[in-house]
């Protein structure tokens, strides 16, 4: 939380204007925003935490969990659409039992949709802690999973 | 008036910067909205008060949009009338079409729009909504599946309660109504107004019911089913019951719970003579004493569960007393129990409030004796009226008749906590009586009656100049305590309702609630003031024989254990 009080120290006369940028910092130091972070920023910019929460739901690009150990991304660009990247995102998510966003209870693996991650040729595909997984499938997606979780067992 | 607007081939005279549906409103035209609060911001949200301008043939939304002189509105063309319709099918499409379990079957909004549309099929078919009640709270039950994301909610409990404890939160289909991090209401800095309720136009909001327990006690012959309801019910409930506005129903309202079967009906009114004698005592206490001013008054829930979260720094300054509900439940498994030879157990004490959040005040632990609560269920003034149907109580044809001895008397300083500025003149009237001796030449206080958000004046009592405040409505507060916080000296006693015009406009009332129903219940209190010749809390037979036989005196120590209690900070996500 030390780090929070630098981030403030960026936006000296904050106001509204500075909140997404605010917490675009924040996600990037400590990976995702914390409660106690939303609390914070609410009493530095005089800003109920409701309101806070509700604008940042409403971009894609925050989560409100630590990311997992492995942090899947799942690209939803043009290329791996087409490809059918929505299928792998359905799967994932079964798989997991989580959804987009959100982490595994055991704190394993953490799931987040971007854009085109620059892999077009290989789509649909995915990336695990910035490891590329080309033309995913429904049975290549429980096979890289599972390598994953044997990693652990180990 | 300085221009005039074309709609439907008329010419309507506008001023400059009212919106298009002011003007229509105005004229007798009627266009249906649904995100539109009076009062409010417009936030153009819903969609559903579009008109057509013939000029740029657009639609617009008639509720954001200022008239002006080169439109040439159309409010019912055939373009206007199906989007609006089109608006509706959406929202049944993904609704739960729970009407007939609902609890504002007959009083919905949506029902009421879709049937002023006439839809009578079922054209869209979307996949209906998914989401768990809240049922967190003590006071308020959230069902998000029937919410159609007007908003209102969200802008009253900003806007006008100043907690801002919800938002929409999400974005596009997964949009919901909710608190931070989308945990129950109970974790969040909601004070249980009520507010909420009052604007919602579906079942998305509702108070916490407790049918089945004070069923459940009317039904057991081992237990003493007694009954209070609060200074403001007797003059708020007849719009519920579809009579003239306003009127008091005070004895036919006795009539009819004698009627369902309660055993004893006393009214808060007497508790709040009660709390007045205390309160006073304890302003007094405070003034010679040097204690902590200005004093607060802490009879409202809301406004404390506000200061415990918001104010905190503020606690010392809020009255010890507790509400008149409080101190007459607390009288009642005491007092009253002696005298009937029974167990406090053996009692089951209802509430009648015009509040939602007299719910969450019965039951916290403050509020308790030996582990026993002071009040055991809190019936609104709405759920009254839905209890009294229940049990084919015919209000119509009803004889009046007079509340229970020796807890039903009251002076008419009592019954004005029904409004704003009610509790504090109340109190003045006593407290110039155990100062100077002498009663008040005129009791009347005008300068804090009536239904603005705030009041100040100043009072001679004595050699005293005693300053004095009420606020009502909690966003209207803040600046008057900011004011305190910030060390202003020159008031000495502060009156705060958390709701608008205080507890006659309370969240528990009749949904639809207008200004002019708020007036119209003020006047009437006003009006028992003026007719009625006990006006002083501290000349009330009923009062004065209860310290005799039982309190001793006002802040005496068996006051103390029963009818006081002391607040501190309470960490909520703000
Ligand atoms: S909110 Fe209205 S439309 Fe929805 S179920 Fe209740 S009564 Fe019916
Ligand atoms: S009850 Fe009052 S404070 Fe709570 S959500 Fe509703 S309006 Fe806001
Ligand atoms: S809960 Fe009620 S008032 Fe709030 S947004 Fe939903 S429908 Fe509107
Ligand atoms: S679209 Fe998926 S990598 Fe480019
Ligand atoms: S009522 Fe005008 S946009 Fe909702």
């Amino acid at each position: 939380m030390g780090d929070i009080k630098q981030i403030f120290n960026k936006y000296p006369e904050a106001g509204r204007d500075n909140l997404i940028p605010l917490l675009q910092d924040i996600q990037s130091a400590e990976g995702y925003l914390s409660q106690e972070s939303i609390v914070k920023v609410g009493s530095y910019l005089n800003i109920p935490s409701s309101k806070i929460f509700g604008v940042a739901t409403f971009y894609n690009q925050f989560r409100f969990q630590p990311n997992g150990k492995y942090h899947i991304q799942v690209c939803r660009g043009t290329a791996c659409h087409v490809l059918g990247s929505a299928t792998v995102l359905q799967e994932l998510e079964k798989q997991l039992k989580v959804k987009a966003g959100d982490t595994t209870r055991d704190g394993l693996f953490s799931i987040e949709v971007v854009a085109c991650i620059g892999a077009c040729g290989l789509a649909p595909v995915i990336a695990i802690n910035g490891e590329f997984y080309a033309k995913v499938t429904a049975t290549s997606l429980a096979e890289i999973i599972d390598t994953y979780k044997v990693k652990e067992e180990e | 008036m300085d221009f005039t607007i074309n709609v439907n081939n008329k010419e309507f005279k506008a001023t400059q910067g009212e919106t298009i549906l002011e003007v229509l409103n105005r004229n007798g035209i009627k266009v249906p909205t649904l995100c539109h609060l009076k009062n409010s911001m417009p936030t153009g949200a819903c969609r559903m008060c579009v008109v057509e301008d013939e000029n740029t043939g657009k639609l617009i939304t008639s509720c954001s949009f200022p008239a002006n002189s080169s439109m040439k509105i159309k409010t019912h063309s055939q373009r206007v009338v199906e989007s609006r319709k089109t608006i509706i099918e959406l929202l049944l499409s993904n609704h739960p079409d729970d009407c007939l379990y609902c609890v504002r079957n007959k009083n919905c909004e949506l029902q009421d729009l879709s049937e002023e549309h006439h839809v009578r099929e079922r054209r869209i078919r979307g996949v209906k909504n998914s989401e768990k009640l809240d049922l967190s709270s003590a006071s308020i039950v959230r069902d998000p599946e029937k919410c159609v994301l007007c908003g209102r909610c969200v802008t009253v409990c900003e806007d006008v309660m100043g907690v801002a404890c919800i938002d929409i939160i999400n974005r596009g289909n997964k949009s919901i109504v909710g608190t931070a991090f989308n945990q129950g209401l109970n974790t969040s800095s909601c004070i249980n107004c009520g507010q909420c309720i009052m604007v919602c136009p579906t079942g998305a909001l509702t108070e916490k019911n407790h049918f089945a327990e004070i069923q459940d006690a009317l039904n057991n012959p081992a237990k003493r089913v007694v009954i209070q309801y609060a200074p403001s019910i007797s003059v708020s409930m007849a719009e519920e019951l579809g009579m003239e506005e306003g009127i008091d129903i005070n004895g036919i309202l006795n009539a009819a719970l004698r009627k369902v079967g309660f055993d004893n009906i006393f009214d808060s009114s007497f508790s709040a003579d009660l709390t007045i004698m205390e309160e006073s005592g304890e302003l007094v206490q405070r003034i010679t004493e040097g204690g902590v001013l200005p004093m607060i008054t802490s009879c409202c829930p809301g406004w404390v569960k506000y200061a415990e979260e918001f104010y905190p720094d503020l606690i010392p300054n809020l009255s010890s007393c507790k509400s008149p509900q409080q101190m007459l439940g607390a009288v009642i498994k005491s007092y009253f129990a002696e005298k009937e030879n029974l167990k406090p157990e053996e009692i089951y004490s209802v509430a009648i409030m015009p509040c939602t959040a007299k719910k969450f005040e019965a039951q916290r632990e403050e509020m308790t004796q030996a582990g026993i609560s002071d009040v055991d269920a809190v019936l609104t003034t709405r759920e009254l009226t839905k209890f009294l149907k229940l049990y084919g109580i015919d209000m119509f044809n009803i004889q009046p008749e007079l509340t229970d001895s020796p807890m039903g008397f009251r002076s008419t300083a009592g019954k004005l906590f029904g409004a704003s500025g009610g509790v504090m003149e109340a109190a003045i009237r006593t407290a110039h009586f155990s100062i100077t001796g002498k009663e008040l030449v005129n009791f009347q206080i005008p300068q804090i009656r009536g239904l603005e958000r705030r009041k100040e004046t100043k009072i001679k009592i004595g050699d005293l100049e005693l300053g004095v405040a009420v606020v009502n409505g909690m966003a209207n507060a803040k600046e008057l305590l900011d004011e305190i916080k910030n060390g202003r000296n020159d008031i000495h006693f502060v009156e705060v309702m958390a709701c608008p015009g205080g507890c006659i406009g309370g969240g528990g009332q009749h949904i639809g609630t207008s200004e002019d129903q708020l007036k119209a219940r003020m006047k009437t209190l006003y009006k028992i003031d003026e007719n009625e010749t006990l006006k002083v809390s501290h000349k009330n037979p009923e009062i004065i024989e209860l310290y005799d036989n039982y309190l001793g005196k006002p802040l005496g120590h068996k006051s103390h254990e029963l009818l006081h209690t002391k607040y501190k900070k309470r960490e909520v996500m703000i």
